[in-house]
């Protein structure tokens, strides 16, 4: 490592939301907590672009994150006079009008001068579908090999996950604020670190350590001292909790830390249990931009709330990208009720039981009818022990079907248990359960070569 | 006390000397399982064994089991198929991204020879 001001610079990335329908304070806070270069906002599950293209349909100015634009309002002031820069993928399938509507809060607040939106669009591949499946892309699907044709004309949304090339080319065109499509959640804090530090296309190591800086901030707090098994009852003020914060360097290493005076923690075991969130095979994280080898990495603490990684490595990415395509897929309804001590597992069972005489009576057809005694063994199934009598049995019963009159009159029969079922039942106060049409997800791959990106730059 | 026995088994609970994450991807839960001391494990590679850990989830999931080192993280990744009753939004489970399937995996107990579970400072499991 050479020594020297350039390769001593540090660059924050902090993480302010890591699904949509996180803290709304967050962003806020980590901008006003301490200094940070980049706030990253990930705003994309797999399903939320299907929920999307549904609102889009509705009104064609719709399709994005719309919690995004009071979080810009939250973190404008930062924006506008410390030159913290924004990176977002709220734009969902809809990002111009995501940047129009950021543009005219400001606008509203008066500052509307002070920003330069870049969006990041081509990744919706909604309207190229067909096209794409003649020109021998089959999309198939990547856990059961079925060609796409199968569910094609039942599918809502299509976008490919598009990495950090261009983020990087709205940085460099001088946007502070980069809204993109279905980018990938690590592409949000990688392309920032790529920018600054210069990183080229084949620096697999640096490439691969700014997607691991990007995996372990991606869910917000949940590497901060959120959702953290390890020594939980010690943990500090929750309540208050620091997001993360990534200090990058040149050479590739960071540091995850987060504000002082913040609640949560961040420790090796705190990184760890993000590390190992949703993986795979380690040996090979893929992403457009480079395959990220997660038994490369190692960390150390180096301070309070600070923990150092470094040692990364990485290869060439390959020459596809994942596609998101989600799909309409039957419908399903979820009912509850709740038993009481003495007996209370057994009247759930009967009362489980009789329910169901009922459905077959009438002849109704279910793809799945499933009943979980929450309470007793529903998160952990036959492995759940039981030690002494239950106090208390909550009944839940699911049943799925591409019909949506049999899941509607399912939906009537759990009412009735309640006055012509087993004793000592309560909890319906929710009323009648409610039929969810059911969007589906199909995973595939597309050649990289048949998805171009666009960048524009809007003020 | 007990007389040091060389042959005899110890029952350590897994939960009280691993740590554990789980997500979903799929129809497939991932749980990562974490030594609490590094001196551990080794411990955890030679004891979750496939076949152990697929007999663990028999009757849980419908699917096959996949297994990979982190020897530089102190842990083990599980991959279970078949696991969240479909997956994302086609499951009727009450974990259907199987957030707690980490826990499930924690209930495992091992039998470590006494000699060892000395030599390693193991917790001992609470007698029942």
């Amino acid at each position: 490592m050479t020594a020297g001001s350039s390769s001593d610079r540090i660059v924050r990335v902090a993480s302010g939301q890591g699904f949509w329908g996180d803290w709304l304070d967050a962003p806020r806070r980590q901008v006003e907590g301490g200094p940070v270069d980049y706030l990253m906002l990930d705003y994309l599950a797999e399903v939320t672009m299907s929920i999307l293209q549904k609102q889009k349909e509705r009104d064609p100015a719709m399709g994005y994150a719309r919690d995004f634009i009071g979080a810009m309002e939250s973190v404008l002031p930062a924006v506008k006079d410390r030159g913290v820069k924004v990176i977002a993928n709220a734009g969902g399938v809809n990002p111009v009008s995501c940047a129009n509507a950021v543009l005219d809060m400001a606008r509203a607040k008066g500052a509307q001068g002070a920003l330069k939106i870049g969006v990041v669009s081509g990744d919706d591949l909604l309207p190229r579908l067909d096209e794409l499946i003649a020109s021998g892309q089959p999309l198939a699907n990547m856990e059961t090999g079925e060609p796409l044709s199968m569910v094609r004309d039942r599918v809502l949304s299509a976008n490919a996950y598009i990495g950090s090339v261009p983020i990087v080319e709205a940085l460099r065109k001088g946007a502070n604020v980069v809204i993109t499509g279905r980018s990938t959640d690590t592409a949000l804090t990688m392309a920032p670190l790529r920018h600054e530090f210069g990183w080229a296309a084949d620096d697999w190591d640096r490439l691969a350590a700014g997607i691991i800086a990007g995996h372990i901030i991606e869910c917000g707090a949940q590497c901060s001292g959120g959702n953290c098994l390890y020594d939980w009852r010690s943990i500090p003020d929750l309540a208050n909790v620091g997001y993360p914060i990534v200090e990058g360097r040149a050479d590739g290493t960071f540091v995850v830390t987060k504000h002082p005076h913040t609640g949560g923690r961040i420790n090796v075991p705190s990184i760890t249990e993000q590390l190992v969130y949703e993986m795979g095979d380690p040996h090979s994280y893929i992403t457009p931009d480079v395959v990220a080898d997660f038994t490369s990495i190692h960390l150390e603490q180096a301070g309070e709330n600070r923990v150092r990684v470094f040692g990364i490595q990485g290869r060439p990415a390959t020459d596809k990208l994942k596609v998101s395509i989600a799909y309409r897929s039957g419908f399903k309804a979820v009912g509850t009720l709740v038993y009481a001590w003495p007996d209370a597992l057994d009247k759930a069972k009967l009362a489980d039981q009789v329910l169901r005489e009922r459905l077959d009576n009438m002849g109704l057809q279910f793809d799945e009818l499933l009943t979980e005694f929450v309470g007793v063994s529903s998160t952990h199934g036959p492995l759940a022990e039981m030690s002494g009598e239950a106090q208390e049995v909550q009944l839940r019963v699911g049943v799925r079907s591409p019909d949506r009159r049999s899941v509607e009159r399912f939906t009537r029969e759990l009412a009735p248990l309640v006055l012509n079922g087993p004793p000592s039942v309560t909890g319906f106060a929710g009323g009648r359960p409610k039929v969810e049409e059911i969007v589906a997800y199909w995973p595939a791959l597309v050649d990289k070569t048949a998805v171009t990106t666009k960048v524009e730059v809007l003020s | 006390m007990t007389m040091f026995q060389k042959d005899k088994l110890r029952h350590v609970r897994l939960v009280d000397i691993a740590h554990a994450r789980s997500g979903d991807k799929g129809d497939t839960a991932n749980v990562g399982v974490i030594a609490l001391k590094p001196h551990w494990y080794p411990l955890l590679r030679d004891q979750l064994t496939l076949a152990r850990v697929r007999q663990h989830f028999q009757g849980v999931i419908t699917g096959d089991v996949e297994r990979y080192e982190l020897p530089n993280l102190n842990a083990l990744n599980f991959l279970l198929h078949g696991a969240l009753g479909g997956g994302g939004t086609l499951s009727l489970k009450t974990d259907a991204q199987g957030k707690v399937f980490s826990t499930a995996m924690l209930r495992m107990v091992l039998e470590v020879p006494e000699n060892m579970a000395q030599a390693l400072d193991l917790p001992a499991a609470p007698t029942a």
